[in-house]
């Protein structure tokens, strides 16, 4: 590693400071204190206090809920993470083509990136929402008894289908720029050699691409835990029956709308150990069995 | 000798500007649109009517967040004077002893004329302790009316100037609207545990839970998984199988699908008259809710929903005479007349309902008045007061969570409701820890 050479000693502390700063105030001192919380039992003004040691977890743990809501998240962010990939990659592999007016079609499919989850979620549970929708019409008109509100299935559906379209965009524009990075040569030599263009895609494509998309997985399945409450707010508010609540969304909701402090804080860490395990596999394995 | 002066100076400047200086109550709110208007319109005319106290309402978000901000601030140490909180939250805000100033005692410290009995007492009841003390001020109230859609009765060959009165009636009512050009919802409602397990507790005389609702104890244990609940849960599920009802949402938001026209019959608040007035392109009316008529004594009365105004504790006396004022000059009769007649919501003292009747005013409006009718229908007994129950915001959701598995057919309507039951109690007996020390 190169050594830089600073004036004074201080310096690159001086430096660093701004960055330790907001990490111990805006991560550090909250984790604490929901670390703190979850062995409290509060109520909502925190008027009452009780140590209660490790009662909140032991609650959690031993409610049939939370492992409905942990099913429901994993389910939610695999079928986000697969759907908006998959399309994502085809779009990629389309728009990389030599096509007239390209960028037109490159910038379109950026967009949605910058909707607002809340207005995504708005959006698409208008064009859900049995009575006016667009696409519950069409549905009904196939014979499709569509009901979101009642059938949890079909809520999952239109979740799933506004938070895996909100992340294409993101998805489309890393495939896009890791097409870009594959040696045209590599594929003209295959094209010489006969190989046709599905199979220059499998054999030649996609295994360069790898890096991308393992990145780009534990890039959408964080997002699906964390980033996509606004969508779930939005839409259904994790119903019908809690079909749609996922480990984030409950927690707004036992600790703001049920005042539930302590609890809601002992799922935050819960959250926090997960996210730690997340990240500690893509550094450890992920990372270093991708071939760069 | 010159820096005497000077500080003699800024002491004098310090005193006059004091005593002359406004004393400022902040009021935070949830009200939107043409309410917010009616909030801003009551502020502005009592800052004119005296220069000792200002009103300053803000506008917090959403009621959940409107509670969660005053709560928030609270704890941070600068919480508004007034707290508009809905009446799911009177039960936190009740246990919050200390947080919160009682009504009954802020209008006493500060000598403001005030007389409980002036209240309507199906109002005041639901914000009152099981002696009478009322703790917070009742501001918008509204309760569940049945909205019916006169052009569609036409059409199906019902009478909309004789609108069904029990049940049995609804049912047939809505089969008969579904055949005739309602495929997807012979009849509906919003805010589904309001409507049908608290008020059809209440309109029946039947005990949601143990300790008069809760009003008595915090030790209440709920029971609505009474026969006339479960036999009323039976009916909707067989009936949302073919649409003759059609489930539309745990809040309000399922409430287009009356003035939209798709669904001719519509239980939800009365408060909803606003937006009936102004999107609805066909001939409406309301009604009281329905009951059924083999229950001894129905109908009953029904209870409120709404919000309360909460005074909240730690100010300065000044401020809190100021606070009283502003609450007397809320109940003054001529004043709730105007706030009635603008809002739609109901008028919280008798005085100002008679005097409305007096006018005739409900004889051209008579859909403002059947809230009203319903309330004081009959003396509110121990199951009718009101309810008083502790995470009420995350007991309606599981209530509501159950009754959503039992119309769409996952469980039956005994076992939702005993499941609604029993996990409620859970929770009530949680929440009876935090609060009790």
């Amino acid at each position: 590693m190169k050594r830089s050479v600073f004036t004074h000693r201080l310096l690159p502390y001086a430096l660093l400071g701004p960055q330790i700063a907001i990490t111990i105030i805006f991560f550090y001192w909250p984790a604490i204190q929901a670390v703190w919380q979850s062995f409290l039992l509060q109520d909502a003004f925190g008027l009452s206090t009780m140590f209660v040691g490790l009662e909140n977890y032991a609650t959690l743990i031993g409610q049939p809920e939370y492992y409905h809501t942990l099913v429901n998240t994993l389910i939610f962010s695999a079928l986000v993470a697969i759907i908006s990939l998959s399309l994502a990659l085809l779009l990629a592999v389309q728009a990389d083509k030599p096509l007239r007016a390209g960028g037109v079609y490159r910038t379109l499919l950026i967009w949605p990136y910058a909707v607002a989850p809340a207005v995504a979620g708005v959006l698409w549970a208008f064009m859900f929402q049995p009575s006016l929708g667009l696409l519950a019409r069409g549905l009904r008109e196939m014979g499709i008894d569509w009901n979101p509100l009642l059938d949890g299935n079909h809520a999952m559906t239109m979740v799933v289908a506004a938070a895996a379209w909100k992340q294409i965009s993101y998805n489309f524009l890393f495939f896009l720029a890791g097409l870009a990075a594959i040696p045209r040569s590599v594929l003209e030599a295959a094209a010489i050699d006969g190989a046709s263009p599905t199979r220059r895609f499998w054999t030649i494509v996609f295994p360069l691409l790898s890096p991308t998309t393992f990145f780009l997985i534990v890039v959408n399945i964080v997002y699906a835990f964390f980033d996509t409450f606004g969508i779930i707010d939005a839409m259904t508010a994790g119903g019908p029956a809690k079909a749609t609540e996922t480990l984030v969304y409950k927690v707004y909701f036992d600790g703001r709308l049920g005042g539930d402090l302590g609890g809601s804080a002992a799922q935050s860490v819960i959250l926090m150990v997960m996210v730690i395990g997340l990240t500690a596999i893509q550094f450890r394995y992920v990372e270093r069995k991708v071939t760069y | 000798m010159i820096a005497r002066n000077i500080a003699a100076a800024a002491v004098l400047v310090a005193a006059t500007t004091s005593a002359h200086a406004q004393v400022e109550i902040q009021w935070w709110h949830a009200m939107t649109g043409g309410n917010n208007q009616v909030i801003v319109r009551l502020a502005d005319e009592f800052n004119g009517l005296q220069k000792e106290y200002k009103i300053v309402p803000t506008y917090k978000g959403s009621y959940p967040d409107t509670m969660n901000a005053g709560i928030a601030a609270f704890r941070a140490g600068n919480a508004p004077h007034i707290l508009q909180v809905f009446e799911v939250g009177t039960a936190t805000m009740m246990a919050a002893t200390g947080a919160v100033k009682p009504v009954h005692v802020l209008m006493r410290e500060a000598g403001e004329k005030f007389d409980p009995q002036a209240y309507v007492s199906a109002v005041a009841g639901y914000y009152s302790t099981s002696k009478g003390e009322m703790l917070s001020l009742p501001f918008n109230s509204s309760s569940t009316v049945m909205w019916i859609n006169k052009d569609a009765f036409r059409k199906a060959g019902l009478n909309p100037d004789v609108p069904p009165k029990t049940w049995p009636e609804v049912f047939e009512a809505a089969k008969k609207l579904k055949a005739s050009g309602h495929p997807n919802c012979g009849f509906s409602n919003a805010w589904v545990t309001w409507v049908n397990v608290e008020q059809l507790a209440a309109w029946h005389n039947i005990s949601l839970s143990t300790k008069a609702n809760g009003l008595d104890g915090f030790d209440t244990v709920l029971q609505f998984n009474s026969p006339t609940h479960v036999k009323h849960l039976e009916t909707l599920i067989a009936l949302q199988k073919d649409k003759t009802y059609d489930y539309s949402g745990r809040t309000n938001t399922g409430e287009g699908r009356f003035t939209s026209g798709e669904c001719p019959i519509f239980l939800t608040s009365s408060g909803f008259f606003g937006n009936v007035r102004a999107n609805a392109k066909f001939e409406w009316r309301n009604a009281p809710m329905p009951y059924y008529d083999d229950v001894a004594g129905a109908p009953q009365n029904s209870i409120i929903g709404g919000a309360s105004l909460w005074v909240m504790g730690g100010k300065k006396p000044e401020e809190y005479k100021g606070v009283a004022k502003f609450f007397a000059f809320l109940s003054e009769t001529d004043r709730q007349v105007a706030i009635h007649k603008s809002s739609g919501y109901l008028p919280i003292t008798k005085a100002a309902y008679q005097k409305t009747k007096e006018s005739g005013y409900y004889k051209e409006n008579p859909h403002l008045e059947t809230p009203l009718l319903e309330l004081t229908n009959k003396e509110p007994t121990e199951n009718s007061r009101g309810l008083r129950l502790g995470n009420m915001v995350q007991l309606r959701d599981v209530w509501a969570e159950e009754i959503e598995a039992a119309l769409a057919g996952k469980k039956s309507a005994k076992a939702a409701l005993d499941a609604a039951v029993a996990r409620g109690n859970t929770m009530l007996r949680q929440f009876e820890r935090t609060v009790t020390r």
